[in-house]
């Protein structure tokens, strides 16, 4: 037996935050919205982001994408600088997310199925194959027998499912969401929630959600899927989903970056006055 | 204060047109970038072109009567109503067949691109668009543009043609003239140099028309007052601009092809 030289094994691959904001400033025409942002998102984390209306929520989730450019600081998306990278270049990576928007932004003139199939017919994907993605895509979302309706003909809540069962179709490697349940009934609103612990517990996708609704934040912290029972189901007393965390703004600053033991237990007087 | 209002809006007024020139520079540089929306430059083509051909008809017919009417009575006072088919057939050929269609198109179509874009922004379609990796000014911006270009080429000849139809009916039917006279008049003066410059006007107002109804879609802020408002602004810049553009294209064009 001979003796072989060591050698030194490699470096593992240090993980990358699929999102790294790093002293983000926005203003526009006036005093800034968002001042010194700092924060990642971890593969596999949901971040849930709190705060007021008019905040700079919707705003965060818009630079995180590169739909809007940031005045200072930088902003890393799935490993690649978007805050200094050009329009044109900018359509590759945001392809490899999804954003669900405030109301849905779906476009109305086209059906459900050419708007879940938007990025599947751009790319050229033969219509068979696009109708059984579309058709696994809406199960997903509970809405297949909408295929061939047309938005307008959608309640609210429909829409938001539409616009998730949209991001989700090619399976994003990261997802936002922009306050999901905004203005819909309390049933709908479990329902859209139940979607995103699905998409968090079975796709393990990394994300944002933007709400102002406590409670489907605390949800999404005390809740898992159930695939078995093919539903929603509590934690067990006391137990909360570690990959949920939280993030706080107030006028454009983030007053919070942590767990929800740490957020319930805050000092800062704005985090307990939004609790209470 | 007076004067930083003045520097304020002279200051928005060079960012616009640094604005205009950047976005109509890139719409042009996406038809030599695949991919290209074939179908949708169809689709445009479609609501711009067939869309436009009833309007463009009656008001070429109407304005060639109108040049007839106003013709024959000056005319008669020297004795030569017989040119009057020479007359309506240069003028609507040369002038007024370009520019009027470029005005009609672009009261139907900016204000249209215009508001449909604008509304897209309102309610985050763009964004939708943007986030799905899919370029708007590729996809939505670049069709519209050669899709007016290429229509409003075909409205133009369209609206000669009713002008001269026009010109004859009035002359044959209210003026009592011969209608082989004015056709041959019509025929006879017209010469090449007159072809050309009448089609070559109408590629630059439809590109005209175009890019700026959907800039300003594009550019829309503010709800749904701001699709109103930038619907106004497409219309009224563009129509200006086509006038405006006519006058320095004629000046170009008389140098290449002066009158004889």
């Amino acid at each position: 037996m001979t003796d072989t030289p060591l050698v030194p094994l490699p470096d593992p691959p240090a993980i990358e935050p699929v999102v790294d904001f790093r002293n983000v400033g926005i203003a526009f025409d006036g005093p800034p919205v968002l001042e010194d942002i700092s924060f990642a998102v971890e593969p596999g984390e949901t971040r849930i982001l709190l705060g007021p209306a008019g905040v700079g929520k919707s705003v965060l989730l818009k630079l995180a994408l590169g739909l809007l450019r940031p005045d200072e600081g930088s902003i890393h998306l799935l490993g690649e600088e978007i805050s200094i990278m050009p329009e044109e270049e900018l359509f590759a990576v945001r392809a490899r997310t999804g954003m669900v928007f405030q109301e849905g932004a779906l476009f109305d003139s086209l059906t459900v199925r050419d708007n879940v199939a938007y990025q599947l017919i751009q790319s050229g994907v033969p219509d068979e194959e696009i109708d059984a993605r579309v058709h696994e895509s809406l199960r997903f979302v509970g809405l297949d027998e909408t295929f061939s309706l047309f938005p307008a003909s959608l309640s609210g809540g429909m829409r938001r499912r539409v616009a998730i069962a949209r991001a989700l179709i090619r399976q994003p490697e990261f997802i936002l969401y922009d306050s999901p349940t905004g203005g819909l009934d309390p049933v709908t609103s479990t329902n859209i929630i139940e979607l995103i612990v699905k998409q968090r517990d079975v796709r393990h996708t990394p994300s944002i959600l933007v709400t102002h609704r406590l409670q489907d934040a605390f949800t999404l912290s005390t809740h898992r899927y159930d695939q078995e029972q093919e539903r929603m189901v509590p934690l067990p007393k006391g137990e909360i989903d570690q990959n949920t965390t939280y993030l706080m703004l107030e006028e454009g600053r983030l007053i919070f970056n942590g767990s929800l033991h740490g957020l319930l237990h805050s000092d800062n007087a704005f985090v307990r006055e939004f609790l209470r | 204060m007076a004067f930083s209002t003045i520097d304020r809006t002279a200051k928005q007024i060079v960012l616009t047109v640094q604005d205009y020139s950047l976005f109509s520079l890139r719409a042009f540089k996406n038809l030599y970038q695949p991919p290209i929306y074939w179908s949708e430059f169809l689709v445009q083509s479609d609501i711009i072109g067939v869309g436009s051909l009833a309007i463009v008809m009656l008001s070429g017919l109407s304005t060639g009567g109108v040049l007839a009417l106003q013709s024959a009575a000056t005319l008669s006072a020297f004795g030569a109503t017989a040119i009057t088919g020479q007359f309506v057939s240069l003028t609507m050929i040369r002038e007024l067949g370009p520019v009027l269609t470029g005005v009609m198109v672009s009261g139907r179509n900016a204000s249209s691109m215009a508001s449909e874009l604008g509304s897209m922004v309102v309610t985050e379609q763009i964004d939708a668009m943007r986030a799905l990796g899919v370029d708007p000014v590729r996809k939505l911006v670049t069709p519209r543009i050669f899709a007016s270009i290429a229509m409003l080429f075909f409205l133009t000849i369209v609206a000669d043609a009713s002008g001269i139809a026009g010109g004859a009916a009035v002359t044959v039917f209210m003026n009592h003239q011969n209608g082989t006279q004015y056709f041959s008049m019509a025929y006879e003066h017209l010469r090449y140099p007159d072809i050309l410059q009448g089609l070559i006007k109408p590629l630059f107002f439809g590109y005209i028309l175009s890019s700026i109804g959907c800039f300003y879609g594009l550019r829309t802020t503010g709800g749904t007052q701001g699709v109103g408002r930038s619907t106004i602004q497409a219309v009224v810049v563009s129509s200006v601009l086509i006038i405006f553009v006519d006058f320095l294209l004629t000046q170009l064009l008389l140098s290449f092809f002066p009158l004889t």
